[in-house]
């Protein structure tokens, strides 16, 4: 296992203290530590929102790029050198709201890669306006009567997709995240973790008690194999809400599929190559 | 007396007008003629009108004619819609265009489909009895169409290949036996050449191929997508990935996400994907990602006229992304010129480490030219802009800075993987390490940084193509596509006595302060010839260098100009 304090950046951290965030990132940290993977292979792309901030607290490859648009990024740079660890890592309204398009296609492209949400159910860099996944009625900055929109379910969403690994995990139960977090990094293909994550300034609603009152752990009698078992598993919102491992979709990552893992990583392929003979088709 | 002949075919889409027209250009062109065929076409898969519009000439022609010498009619409409405006003559199938034709006309019936049957073929070789028809309406031999139907064929078997020939035959010897005295003289070229026949497209991406790219992402856009189907096609057997991205926000991102992690890379859209890029292009230039992107332009606003031409992207790309960051824009002057920019993009992309782009429109991308063989290159360049190997050894570990001041303003770079460092990428204003920053002295250091690099840039665009050598007293100024018809347009000047000349730019995009030399500014008339409404070129030039341009010649139809017509409006313009 790799020295814990190898990941650590040496930028300050901003966020609110009591923030769910830190408990993602102590269990990325240790996830990455049990695995042996070296921070400099390890690119973590993030789009914009507190959870987008994690890679610089991290020393690890980062792309901080633009809001909802941290997986195309990274499937471009996973395409580029599968032998990266590819790490995308969003919030709810980048992941789900801005970036809702990338993260249907992803899940079809299916590359060899994890996504981490870190679900809050509210905008929080924007300072508390309604979420995709924030519950009906709730009253927020843009939503003065309450949220009318019914909420994206996106664990069901995943399924539905047929997503290769869907998963949920909790910030407050570190120990049981480092683990899913792990399972997705092996997984062979698209890996998705949503994370329920306490905002301690915005949401008061769904708040840490309010959270670990609910979370239920799937035990070993349950089959993520099983599609219309997880469909409804995916679904369940109210005084139980599951985690842990909820579907195993697809198999075949995009990188078998086109031969790109049996290949050297296009980033270190040599000059290009002699285009004479496309030459003959125009004479 | 040379020649210079103009073909017309006309029909409905899915009658096979490309290949029609492909076959009658390369036979010709194996004749050792120049051949341009440029393509006019509705937007929708079956039928509708279009045409394509030919020229075969014994000297070079980048340009297409405004004449029609041999009209060929594969529908009625097309005799319609063309007939009145045909000089010469008119091949039409007299199955399908029974009695009541216009008086006066040169009209040679040609029963295009019962001479295919007749040949033991069927109506699809309709197409091989008209180009041999043609070939013997231009008193050309009926050898090379020969050999390129066997090429065409030899795939399906032997016996589609003598079918076709047969029927190729046919159309030759209907023509001979019963029009042999329309048949024209003087057309001749001197076989033995390389040239290559090549659209806009296949150059783009044959002169991406031949950079060594390593990843092309796009979402289908006419006319761009010509380019992603023909690297789609190689990507194996050349060592690229070619991928069909959700939506054109997505292709830009992944085109940088491969480019930071190592990948030569590259998107291609139109104006209207474009549009949806504009926050990546912003997002290359912050995070200082080299990228290269592809415009090939067609009629906006909006969806426009989807398979025309229009050269009105030209200040939206210079402009495109919020905030200040260097970029470079290039705009060739035709197929050969464009399979050689794209390197030249690429290598300033990454020596920059900033989005540069490729400007084609419909009329580049989808016209037919004659180039002369495209050079293999040299064993491609490595990348440029990278951390110094012995730099890196001396450096401590985990101590990269990638956003490093320099006096460039280029920082140079690593990829993520390398032993020892980790590289921080950032699309918020950000410290020389990457990481986030509030400071007001490391903003205006960063965006002095960025701004440095259009410096650099400026420095390395190439001087417009000056013809003649500041002599004359009035110069067409133009860009991009338009190069051949510029050309043109100055020959039929200068015929006429007027001591006109053409100043055409490949290099659009920073734009150096004597890019028109004073002696030319200041003597001679400089005039506009744009394929847009407002002169967007002429509005950059005066930005860029001060120097003003006395008449616009514009053209927002969605066509291209045709030489004549870019003479006769110059001349209107006294």
């Amino acid at each position: 296992m790799i020295d814990l304090s190898r990941y650590g950046s040496d930028d300050p951290i901003a966020w609110c203290p009591g923030c769910g965030n830190f408990g993602i990132l102590s269990a990325v940290k240790q996830a990455l530590a049990e695995l042996d993977i070296e921070p400099e292979n390890t690119l973590f792309v993030s789009g914009i929102g507190q959870a987008a901030k994690l890679p610089h607290y991290l020393r690890c490859n980062m792309f901080n790029g633009l809001h909802g648009r941290a997986l195309p990024v990274a499937a471009g740079a996973r395409i580029a050198n599968h032998d990266l660890a590819v790490i995308a890592v969003g919030g709810d309204g980048d992941g789900y709201s801005e970036g809702g398009n990338h993260f249907i296609h992803a899940m079809r492209r299916n590359l060899n890669m994890t996504y981490l949400v870190h679900d809050n159910q509210i905008y929080a860099l924007t300072k508390g306006q309604a979420s995709p996944t924030t519950d009906k009625l709730t009253k927020t900055g843009t939503t003065p009567w309450g949220v009318y929109g019914e909420p994206e379910r996106p664990l069901a969403l995943a399924v539905a997709s047929n997503c290769s690994f869907v998963a949920r995990g909790f910030s407050g139960d570190q120990e049981h995240l480092t683990g899913i977090i792990k399972e997705a990094i092996t997984h062979k293909g698209f890996s998705f973790v949503d994370i329920l994550q306490p905002c301690v300034t915005f949401n008061k609603i769904n708040t840490f008690k309010w959270y670990s009152e609910r979370v239920t752990k799937l035990d070993g009698s349950y089959d993520p194999r099983n599609r219309i078992k997880a469909f409804e598993t995916a679904l369940e919102w109210g005084d139980r809400i599951p985690i842990g491992v909820i579907f195993k979709g697809r198999e075949g990552s995009y990188e078998e599929a086109t031969g790109l893992a049996s290949a050297e990583p296009l980033a270190h392929r040599g000059p290009a190559m002699d285009i004479g003979r496309l030459l003959e088709e125009f004479k | 007396m040379g020649c210079d002949i103009a073909i017309r075919i006309g029909g409905q889409a899915g009658q096979g007008l490309n290949v029609l027209s492909g076959l009658i250009g390369k036979s010709c062109l194996r004749e050792g003629l120049w051949v341009f065929a440029f393509h006019d076409v509705m937007s929708r898969i079956r039928g509708g009108h279009n045409f394509s519009q030919l020229r075969i000439s014994d000297t070079e022609r980048q340009a297409p004619s405004g004449r029609v010498d041999i009209l060929v009619c594969l529908d009625k409409n097309t005799l319609e819609l063309h007939g009145a405006e045909t000089d010469g003559l008119i091949v039409y199938d007299s199955a399908q265009l029974p009695g009541g034709l216009p008086a006066g006309m040169r009209l040679l019936a040609v029963p295009l489909g019962e001479l295919a049957k007749n040949a033991g073929g069927n109506a699809k070789m309709s197409n091989a009895v008209a180009a041999g028809a043609v070939l013997a309406l231009a008193g050309l031999s009926l050898d090379r169409l020969l050999e390129v139907l066997g090429e065409m064929f030899s795939k399906k078997s032997t016996e589609v290949v003598e079918q076709n020939r047969s029927s190729a035959r046919a159309g030759y010897d209907h023509v001979l036996q019963n029009y042999a005295e329309h048949v024209l003289e003087g057309v001749s070229g001197v076989p033995g050449t390389r040239r290559m026949l090549i659209t806009g497209s296949e150059a783009f991406a044959l002169g991406a191929i031949a950079s060594g790219i390593r990843f092309y992402s796009a979402y289908p856009m006419s006319p761009s997508t010509g380019v992603m189907e023909y690297l789609a096609a190689r990507q194996k057997e050349y060592g690229l990935v070619v991928e069909q991205a959700e939506d054109e926000i997505a292709a830009i991102n992944m085109a940088i996400g491969a480019s930071f992690a190592g990948a030569r890379a590259m998107t291609g859209t139109s104006g209207g994907g474009l549009a949806l890029m504009v926050e990546g292009i912003s997002l290359a230039g912050m995070t200082e990602t080299p990228v290269v992107i592809l415009d090939a332009q067609r009629p906006a606003p909006a969806t426009g006229f989807p398979t025309r031409t229009e050269q009105g992207d030209l200040l939206f790309v210079v402009n495109a992304g919020h905030g200040e960051f260097a970029r470079a824009v290039f705009a060739p002057g035709g197929a050969r010129d464009a399979a050689e920019i794209v390197g030249k993009a690429f290598h300033l992309a990454e020596k920059y480490q900033t989005p540069v782009f490729v400007l084609g429109d419909q009329y580049l991308n989808d016209s037919s030219w004659t180039v002369e063989r495209i050079d293999t290159r040299e064993p491609s360049f490595a990348r440029q802009g990278m951390l110094a190997e012995d730099e890196l050894k001396r450096m401590a570990p985990y101590s990269y800075r990638r956003y490093a001041l320099t006096a460039s303003g280029v920082s140079p770079a690593i990829l993520p993987g390398t032993p020892g460092q980790v590289s921080y990428a950032d699309s918020d204003e950000h410290t020389e390490e990457g990481h986030i920053t509030e400071s007001a002295q490391i903003r205006e250091q960063m965006v002095e940084k960025r701004l440095r690099k259009l410096e650099g840039l400026r420095a390395e665009m190439p001087p417009p193509c000056v013809f003649p050598d500041g002599k004359a007293d009035l110069y067409l100024v133009g860009w991009g596509s338009t190069l051949g018809i510029l050309a043109e347009a100055t020959d039929l000047l200068r015929n006429k006595g007027m001591n006109a000349g053409y100043i055409h730019f490949t290099g659009v995009y920073p734009l150096r302060k004597d890019a028109i030399p004073d002696s030319v500014a200041q003597h001679a008339r400089l005039i506009a010839v744009e394929n847009n409404a407002r002169g967007q070129f002429a509005s950059l030039l005066k930005s860029e260098t001060g120097v003003v341009l006395r008449g616009i010649v514009g053209k927002y139809d969605g066509r291209p100009f045709t030489p004549d017509e870019v003479a006769r409006r110059v001349e209107e313009l006294k």
